[in-house]
């Protein structure tokens, strides 16, 4: 755990790193040279800050060479040599230091809002607490040299949680990252985390029987062992239950998390089928032939969704072509809306990623042209060029002025602008009061498609 | 529009419901001089009232819709026809206009657009509904290479940039008044393009629409 030490810059620096720091406009830079007033200047001048820009863990080095205007890889280099010849207290210095400083542009320190975070704290006390049995079982076995390590190891172990559960998003991804090859335990990949335990448990094993056979020449040797075994004991039955309360506690969390991401999902799908319909069934409540069909519809659409996986207003393996699918939009759009849908398309071409989101643009927009249009034909046109497909959505209904919509609606804007815009196809829509709509996109065609056609 | 002569009309339909249906959308626009609901009846009735313009549809008992309009061309080559169809297949429409029809439209057509194609037939202008140009612009797409096929006129075996843009506005459902503003021409330039793609679709040889004539044994 002496991963809290600055790196060395080598293999950490992106290239012109030197440079950068030159040229940087710093506010810090400023100071240089005011003299006596370097180290008297830190609660009157602007205060310390850490770096935003040029940090390698914390940004603690390059905010003090800023703030007292040194090059930052000397700084570095100091930190180095310092929490190597503390014996790591240097470096349990600079977690906390990364707790209490404020990053650059930023309010509170990490320390303020790791406060109010109860489960940070038992999971910070926790892992300390096992720190420290871990050094008194070690003084036990009279390896002085190791002990020295854990408080720095404890201190800075600890602060590392918390700054992990309290800071921004991507200082998180930063502590992740130089945990990662220490944390194989609980990491993702299961292989290195067999490896590191794999590991871990030789070495424990040698050792203990190593410790056992020495023992054997005085008995009295064995004292000292049972002592510990008791100490071991005692340490899982006191504090066991609770270390794993804090491990279930994080499980829990996370579970929340999952669950309600996937509560999200669930209501926006709800909303683009089962609310659409219900809220067409009220607009169409005279006429039972339609209500009807369109309960049918839903119905339809539900159980393929709960009992076949089947996502509703998705559009997947029930259409194989470009074609295909456009006549399933026809289908469904007329089965559903009661609105004739006048569907062509020239030429064909099977389906990739990228046609499946045309598609479920296409779909949206002609669903969106039945439903406020007031026409009672829409006109669907797909033609399949070399390079490009083209989708054309018509109504001659009752148009809007594209410059009224708030840009914050969501049906048009968001779900076919961004759809298409997401796989490199575009969007537009011409549209004027009285005079229809009409929604044009447009999709370049990838070359496996291409070739096959 | 009441300043226009009314076009005389009859309508060819073996579904007795679809007849009166459309005769009531027509309303005062046209006059129907005449029904029929087979071949044969419609071929003698259609050369005795002479009309205007026939409303046909493409699929009759006695050998479909093709069958009157190549027997009346052989008599009475100023009767125009109109077909109709509530059917999706390329090759029914395709060897009806290849017969001689002067358009297209689907059964689900508004009332006030079908008194638009009829008027539009009876001045001897084409009527293509959005499907008809999808089919033709298929039709006549570029071949793939090593499929070319040595074309015996190319004048007529290829579509003109305009014609195809003309149809691209059809099949995505523009009128012909709306096609005219977005290309910046006039309505009767629209039409001439239109009526030059019929003129292409009837004389052509290409594979394709020679494919779809003779699968309806008609050469």
């Amino acid at each position: 755990m002496v991963v809290v030490e600055e790196p060395e810059p080598t293999g950490w620096t992106p290239p012109g790193h030197a440079a950068r720091t030159e040229d940087r406009p710093w506010p810090g830079h400023r100071h240089f040279g005011r003299g006596p007033r370097r180290w008297g200047g830190w609660h009157q001048g602007e205060p310390l800050r850490r770096a935003r820009e040029d940090r390698l863990v914390g940004g603690v080095a390059a905010g003090l060479a800023a703030r007292i205007g040194r090059d930052v890889t000397t700084v570095r280099i100091i930190f180095v040599v310092a929490a190597v010849l503390s014996v790591g207290f240097f470096a349990a210095a600079y977690v906390v230091a990364w707790m209490l400083i404020p990053m650059q542009g930023a309010q509170r320190n990490i320390a303020g809002k790791a406060l109010t975070d109860r489960r940070g704290l038992a999971l910070a006390a926790g892992y300390g607490s096992l720190v420290i049995i871990l050094r008194i079982l070690v003084s036990v076995f009279r390896v002085g040299w190791l002990g020295s390590f854990f408080w720095p190891l404890a201190i800075a172990g600890a602060g590392l949680i918390l700054i992990w559960r309290n800071a921004d998003k991507d200082e998180q991804a930063m502590v992740q990252n130089l945990v990662q090859p220490v944390a194989g335990l609980t990491a993702k990949s299961r292989r290195a985390g067999f490896i590191i335990r794999l590991t871990v448990a030789v070495i424990l094993l040698v050792s203990g029987i190593t410790a056992l056979q020495s023992a054997h020449e005085n008995i009295a040797l064995l004292r000292p062992l049972a002592g510990v075994a008791l100490l071991i004991s005692a340490v899982v039955v006191l504090l066991g239950p609770w270390w794993l309360r804090i491990a279930r506690d994080l499980v829990v969390e996370r579970q929340a998390r999952v669950r309600a991401e996937e509560r999200a999902d669930i209501a926006a799908r709800v909303h683009d089928s089962v609310l659409q319909t219900l809220a067409l069934i009220q607009r169409r409540a005279d006429q039972p032939q339609q209500v009807k069909a369109l309960a049918r519809a839903q119905e339809r659409e539900l159980r393929s969704w709960l009992f076949d996986g089947r996502p509703p207003g998705s559009i997947d393996q029930a259409a194989i072509t470009l074609a295909g699918g456009i006549r399933l939009i026809q289908q469904e759009v007329e089965a559903q809306h009661g609105v004739a849908v006048e569907a062509v398309t020239v030429g064909d071409c099977p389906l990739d990623d990228d046609l499946t989101a045309l598609l479920a643009a296409a779909r949206e927009a002609t669903v969106n042209a039945v439903k406020w249009s007031g026409a009672s034909v829409v006109s669907l046109f797909a033609e399949v060029e070399p390079g490009e497909v083209s989708v054309f959505v018509r109504d001659r209904g009752q148009g809007f002025d594209p410059a009224a919509v708030p840009s914050d609606r969501k049906g048009l804007a968001e779900s076919v602008r961004a759809r298409m815009a997401r796989r490199g196809g575009l969007a537009s829509v011409r549209s004027a009061p009285g005079e229809g709509t009409e929604v044009s996109l447009t999709m370049p065609r990838a070359a496996t498609t291409r070739s096959q056609a | 529009m009441s300043g226009q002569p009314r076009p005389r009309v009859f309508i060819v339909d073996d579904h007795g419901l679809f007849r009166s249906g459309v005769r009531s959308e027509l309303g005062d626009d046209v006059e129907v001089v005449g029904e029929a609901e087979d071949v044969a009846p419609a071929i003698d009735r259609i050369a005795e009232t002479l009309p205007d313009v026939v409303l046909l549809d493409v699929h009759l008992p006695g050998g479909g819709g093709q069958a009157v309009v190549t027997a009346m061309k052989q008599s009475h080559p100023q009767v125009r026809f109109l077909a109709l169809s509530a059917s999706d297949a390329p090759e029914d429409v395709i060897a009806v206009i290849r017969a001689g029809a002067r358009g297209y439209v689907t059964k689900t057509i508004s009332g006030t657009e079908l008194v638009d194609a009829v008027r539009r037939v009876a001045a001897g202008d084409a009527v293509f509904s959005p499907r008809l140009a999808g089919f033709v612009l298929d039709a006549f797409a570029a071949a793939p290479p090593g499929q070319q096929l040595p074309s015996l006129d190319p004048e007529l075996d290829q579509l003109t940039t305009r014609e195809r843009e003309v149809l691209r506005l059809i099949a995505r459902g523009y009128t012909y008044k709306e096609i005219a503003r977005e290309l910046f021409i006039s309505i009767k330039t629209v039409e001439t393009h239109v009526s030059s793609v019929l003129r292409k679709l009837q004389l052509s040889t290409r594979h394709q629409l020679a494919r779809w004539a003779t699968e309806r044994r008609l050469a």
